[in-house]
């Protein structure tokens, strides 16, 4: 994974509240069992015209600017199905960051996992950042990102702190496989499996399933 | 200490404490199906890494399977069969129990795992699939992952967490005749708002939720995570205990007489403090019907559509109300009754167990799907097929003019395949009514499936107390 330190970007707003994952990769969009293949497809029910092949609506903000690395979002953004494609798609794209007063929850994770940034914010700041990049000079619509010192600036003038857990911190700023380092807690893991298969005898599946 | 039905099950799942603040969870159950599973295995294989406890580990068939009778490998949606074969070929090289789309025992996973007794109570359970919450029913810890962390709990038999925080919905009195779980999920969404259980566990609990059987608790747990929590759960009782008893992955014997004894110590102490509660009282509820593109835009069947200059918090919630009913096509303070439907669809994880098909049969006996309604119906496991069959439900709903389908997601959302029509307006019993999930810019209108049956008869939405 990508380790995330600092990040300088293009920022563009979506605001609307419950943005959810079929927005973000319609089902149809997700056409191969890989993880590969979907930047095409992200957004695309309001990225192209409607009843037009892949013709860019001009209307929505991420034809508006090239580049965008970064999505100013509104509340509950990712909300909706768990599917990790919408991750995968907005990494494909370029996505290093979205910033929102609110995540779905699985969706969140699955940025963290990912190695894109999800920053909440207050809703007054995000609309406050959201108003800094409504400009026609690109210039204006960067973002510079400092993870490790949790705080970001936009190229108007603003600066903001923001939160984030430890964990996910720590899995994001060094680019750590969680798999890898969990893996590391096996002998733990597996003696608290021996523990639990005496005291809850009848949860472990293998042995109620042979008497079945 | 006190401790609530969540707390309990979290301690006797938490392995240890990690440095970074997060707890390394067990997790007894991973289920998976052909849409994000194969991903999840292929990816884990690419990794080198193996499967920890396949014995643990099920999958199946439900979300890119076609529903029409006679069905094979190839789908109808592009690509379908790379993704089932997919599937095949990963869960047999890693030892994993197949549903396959011609196994008795296929359908929706959140339908048959607890047909199966695959969830139980106080187990934790995992698929990479955000209705896992449904099965929080039964007094499981169930809850939705990503692909990612399906990979992390298959190669480690642990997930890595931050405790979420705990919340309790009491609902009080008891449902009024005709009026069902979904219509409670959805009004308590449509009051308290779509993130209203933002990263809790939601504990249903009280007299109204007593009274609902094993399925209809699903419905509810169903929609939890369209009221953004964690997941829902429900304590165990002796309606979960009979229900369980005899399913094929349950435990039998002396380990029943174990389960049994552990199950009954599942609930919140009197004294457990949550981190918030709401309480509310399902005596006078009506039946509910959404509006708009998200859950929360609910009302009732009688109710009419809000006005944003009238309705809306601020500038921001009032642009999402206008865009909502402008994709919708209905106008401000416009009575739902008076809009004519397209289709009407009766399945998905929420709505389409024996329970549900009945309600929907008692609906549609001796009457006729208005003209130009495309109706569909689509049990949600070839077990709940084959029940429904038994007692002569398939006939009342084709009598009636609706399609009956083999058990899968079918169109709960559009992938490619079938779907509903161009801006076609849908009654449908599923839980998404998101913009063109269903279909190219399809209208979803969420409700029970009484109230989908009668919308069917009528042509227009209309609830089976019109009848």
């Amino acid at each position: 994974m990508t380790p995330f330190t600092q990040h300088e970007g293009y920022a563009v707003a979506l605001l609307q509240p419950n943005i959810d994952t079929d927005a973000i990769i319609p089902s149809r969009e997700m056409t191969s069992v890989g993880k590969r293949g979907l930047a095409d497809g992200l957004f695309a029910g309001w990225r192209y015209l409607a009843g037009q092949g892949r013709t860019p609506n001009p209307d929505f903000a991420l034809n508006q600017l090239d580049d965008v690395s970064i999505l100013i979002a509104g509340p509950n953004f990712g909300c909706g199905s768990s599917r990790e494609h919408a991750v995968w798609a907005l990494v494909e794209f370029g996505v290093r960051a979205v910033i929102a007063p609110s995540f779905g929850a699985i969706f969140r994770n699955n940025c963290v996992r990912n190695g894109v940034l999800p920053i909440s914010l207050p809703e007054s700041s995000v609309q406050a950042l959201a108003q800094s990049v409504d400009s026609a000079r690109a210039d204006d619509c960067i973002i510079r990102i400092d993870l490790p010192k949790r705080q970001l600036s936009t190229a108007t003038g603003m600066a903001l702190a923001f939160e984030l857990p430890h964990s996910d911190h720590n899995m994001l700023v060094n680019g750590l496989d969680a798999i890898g380092l969990t893996q590391q807690h096996s002998a733990d893991i597996a003696a608290f499996m021996q523990k639990d298969a005496e005291v809850r005898r009848w949860a472990q599946l293998s042995r109620s399933a042979i008497s079945r | 200490m006190s401790q609530s039905l969540f707390d309990k099950i979290w301690d006797q799942h938490q392995v240890k404490t990690l440095e970074d603040g997060s707890s390394l969870v067990l997790i007894d159950r991973i289920f998976l199906h052909e849409r994000t599973g194969a991903v999840a295995l292929e990816s884990l294989h690419d990794a080198g890494r193996e499967v920890l406890r396949p014995d643990t580990a099920f999958c199946t068939m439900d979300h890119i399977v076609d529903t029409l009778p006679g069905r094979s490998d190839d789908t109808r949606m592009p690509s379908g069969k790379a993704f089932i074969q997919a599937t095949r070929q990963a869960t047999q090289a890693a030892n994993i129990r197949l549903f396959d789309l011609n196994d008795p025992q296929q359908g929706i996973v959140h339908v048959i795992s607890p047909e199966l007794g695959i969830a139980q109570p106080g187990l934790t359970l995992v698929c990479p699939d955000s209705h896992t919450c449904t099965q929080g029913a039964l007094g499981a810890l169930a809850w939705g992952i990503g692909s990612s962390e399906a990979e992390h709990a298959l190669a480690t038999q642990t997930l890595r967490l931050i405790k979420p925080k705990s919340m309790r919905v009491n609902v009080n009195g008891t449902l009024p005749a005709g009026i069902t779980a979904k219509d409670l999920i959805l009004h308590l969404i449509g009051r308290y708002g779509a993130a209203g259980a933002r990263g809790h566990v939601v504990e249903f609990a009280g007299p109204g939720i007593r009274a609902l059987d094993l399925e209809a608790r699903m419905t509810l747990c169903n929609m939890a995570v369209e009221f953004s929590a964690f997941s829902g759960i429900i304590a165990p009782d002796e309606k979960t205990i009979a229900y369980l008893k005899g399913r094929p992955y349950a435990p039998s014997g002396d380990m029943w007489t174990q389960a049994e004894s552990a199950w009954r110590e599942l609930y919140s102490d009197p004294d457990a403090v949550f981190d918030s509660e709401i309480e509310l009282d399902c005596s006078a509820l009506s039946a509910s019907v959404t509006w708009g593109t998200s859950p929360e835009h609910a009302t009732t069947v009688n109710g009419c559509a809000p006005d944003p200059q009238q309705h809306a918090r601020d500038e921001q919630h009032r642009a999402a109300m206008q865009r909502a009913l402008s994709y919708m096509a209905i106008a401000p303070n416009q009575p739902l009754r008076e809009l004519n439907i397209d289709a009407a669809f009766i399945g998905s994880c929420t709505n389409s167990r024996l329970s549900d098909l009945r309600a929907a049969a008692d609906v549609l006996r001796g009457r006729k799907v208005a003209d130009g309604v495309r109706a569909i119906c689509v049990p949600g496991s070839m077990s709940v097929k084959r029940a429904a069959e038994a007692e002569g439900l398939d006939a009342v709903f084709r009598a009636a003019g609706f399609e009956w389908r083999e058990a899968g997601c079918s169109m709960c959302f559009f992938a490619g395949g079938e779907s509903m029509g161009y801006r076609e307006r849908v009654m449908s019993t599923t839980n998404r009514n998101f913009e063109s999930r269903q279909g190219p810019e399809t209208r979803t209108h969420l409700a029970s499936p009484a109230t989908v049956a009668a919308s069917a008869v009528f042509g227009r939405i209309a609830e089976a107390a019109e009848l």
